[in-house]
């Protein structure tokens, strides 16, 4: 990757190498660094490819010519055709570790996967060079050079290896939409001349804040996708958990990064009890918390401990003690609202936000009562992007609810429908409406 | 790889008086940053434009010259200058154009200078 600053040509090398890999390695056996190896073959096949790209384009642009579209002599047609290109698990160890769903990892799969291509001494030059590679390759798909959906589609195609038709599904556009802003945005790599290399020691901590944005962006589309009939798109979530893995494993003495991991366990390990059958979405208060995930639980509080200890906190770490306070109650009654309220009231230094804001009011409303968090939430409500947020009216809804102002909250709901809320945030509302207003089957359209 | 920064700003070019307090400050904050440049070796070359109401536009339609008074298009940042660096990567070009006096009262844009290759 480090001489061919072509991305496009750079994944197609190493799938070759990877391909010839395969054929090669159960004759021969695995050669002693399997991942040296494979660069060294790679870097060959890069100058094939670079010297065959070169008669291509001609052939590409008389081809274009008697089809009579467009030509484009600095784009070879890529990534759309052909198959689904993916960066190969090469370092094991980054990938593989957070491949299982549910149960949380597998010492001796991570083991294993540790390992399995040479790199298990993490002294060693190659595992550090593997480190380096991985690192600067998530560095480059989150460059601040690149709008944020770039950023995420990119990160999504060079690190997970999701296809473009996967990444398109996965935010509901059309894969030759998707197809495009990729192939611009490894044109722009190519244009603009934007290196794999690590940001300096002064941008570490803005670059690593853009990383963990872009996994962020991920799960959160994930674990309550903004359109499409299901509340949740799972194979985002295992994404983004995939990577805050990787991540923590390269970056090990950033607690935010694991701070990251741990609130994305904490949060994900709900995720069975989140949707009822009619796939709803069910409130955290009325969740079946035997169908949460003990292992992911135990794993997230576990990081979050130890995040905590280095005496760093941020905001990640500060959601993730957040998700805490909800896993260790056994029941919605035990949880100590009073906590959680303390923690908001901290994040807000972090993220001085409404939405923060907001948040914090109904935990003040949970643990004080719910007048005194309807006094937060009105007050935050004036702020004119809250007042075009859902979930602000759902809040508000429940707490007038909770004080039997019922016709109140039973408008703030209708509010909320107006603002075109999820399909499964939908069907929670109109059932909430009808028990306000007592009529089961009430017309909310 | 050669990049060219287009430094926009509000104003209308480099201040007239060349006497005034304005002008030595300006003068003073872009001779520093070329300096800069220049002792770091990536500067080729760098020059303040004449104010873009002097400009003239010239289009050539139908065989016939058409010539405006005035910039390409009106646009609040208008391009007051100029500076083409040699840089190893984009990150380094992005640092550079930080140093600019232009991207603190307007903005710098940075484009990639493109290698021309000779039709096949």
């Amino acid at each position: 990757m480090r001489m061919v600053g072509d991305l496009g040509i750079a994944e197609d090398a190493v799938q070759e190498a990877c391909l010839a890999a395969l054929t090669q390695w159960p004759a021969a056996g695995e050669p002693a660094s399997p991942r040296g190896w494979l660069t060294g073959v790679a870097r060959h096949k890069a100058l094939d490819l670079v010297r065959r790209e070169a008669r291509r384009s001609a052939k590409e642009e008389a081809a274009m010519r008697e089809l009579g579209g467009p030509s484009h002599p600095a784009h070879p047609a890529y990534p759309a055709q052909g198959p689904a290109m993916t960066w190969p698990r090469v370092t094991g160890a980054v990938s593989k570790a957070g491949a299982t769903r549910g149960g949380g990892p597998d010492p001796a799969r991570q083991a294993a996967a540790a390992t399995g291509d040479g790199t298990a001494d993490p002294a060693s030059p190659a595992a550090a060079a593997a480190v380096s590679d991985q690192l600067e390759l998530i560095f480059m798909c989150c460059h601040p050079a690149f709008a944020p959906a770039a950023r995420v589609a990119l990160t999504l195609r060079c690190v997970c290896g999701l296809s473009t038709a996967e990444i398109a599904a996965a935010f509901l556009v059309p894969e030759a939409t998707m197809a495009k802003r990729l192939a611009r945005a490894k044109g722009k790599i190519r244009d603009a001349g934007i290196r794999l290399r690590m940001p300096a020691r002064e941008d570490m901590a803005d670059r690593i804040g853009a990383v963990l944005r872009v996994v962020y962006v991920v799960f959160t589309e994930g674990h309550k996708a903004s359109a499409g009939p299901a509340l949740i798109r799972g194979e985002l979530c295992d994404a983004a958990i995939q990577l805050a893995r990787g991540l923590a494993q390269l970056l090990p003495g950033e607690p935010e990064v694991s701070g990251l991991l741990a609130l994305l366990l904490l949060t994900d390990a709900r995720r069975a009890a989140r949707v009822d059958s009619s796939g709803d979405l069910v409130l955290l208060a009325d969740q079946d918390r035997g169908l949460w995930d003990a292992a992911m639980i135990d794993e997230g509080e576990a990081l979050l401990l130890a995040a905590l200890r280095e005496g760093r906190p941020g905001p990640y770490q500060l959601h993730a003690a957040i998700a805490a306070c909800h896993s260790t109650s056994r029941d919605a009654a035990q949880t100590n609202w009073r906590e959680i309220a303390a923690l908001y009231g901290e994040l807000i230094r972090h993220e001085p936000t409404p939405v923060v804001e907001a948040n914090r009011a109904i935990a003040v409303a949970m643990s004080e009562g719910p007048a005194a968090g309807l006094v937060i939430l009105d007050a935050v409500g004036h702020h004119p992007q809250l007042g075009r947020w859902p979930q602000l009216h759902i809040a508000r809804a429940d707490l007038l609810s909770r004080l039997g102002r019922g016709e109140e909250a039973a408008g703030a709901y209708r509010t909320a429908l107006e603002l075109d809320p999820t399909a499964a945030e939908r069907g929670f509302i109109i059932r909430r409406i009808g028990e306000l207003t007592g009529d089961a089957g009430a017309d909310c359209s | 790889m050669k990049y060219l920064f287009l430094l926009h700003t509000a104003g209308d070019g480099v201040p007239a008086d060349v006497a005034s307090a304005e002008y030595s400050q300006t003068f003073a904050a872009y001779s520093a940053a070329n300096a800069a440049m220049a002792k770091a070796g990536v500067l080729i070359e760098c020059a303040p434009l004449g104010p873009s109401s002097s400009a003239t536009t010239v289009r050539v339609r139908d065989d016939e010259t058409i010539l405006t008074d005035g910039p390409a298009a009106e646009i609040k940042e208008q391009v007051g200058g100029y500076t083409l660096v040699d840089c190893a990567d984009l990150d380094e070009a992005l640092k550079w154009a930080a140093t600019i006096p232009a991207a603190r009262t307007g903005s710098v844009e940075v484009r990639s200078v493109i290698d021309v290759q000779p039709p096949r």
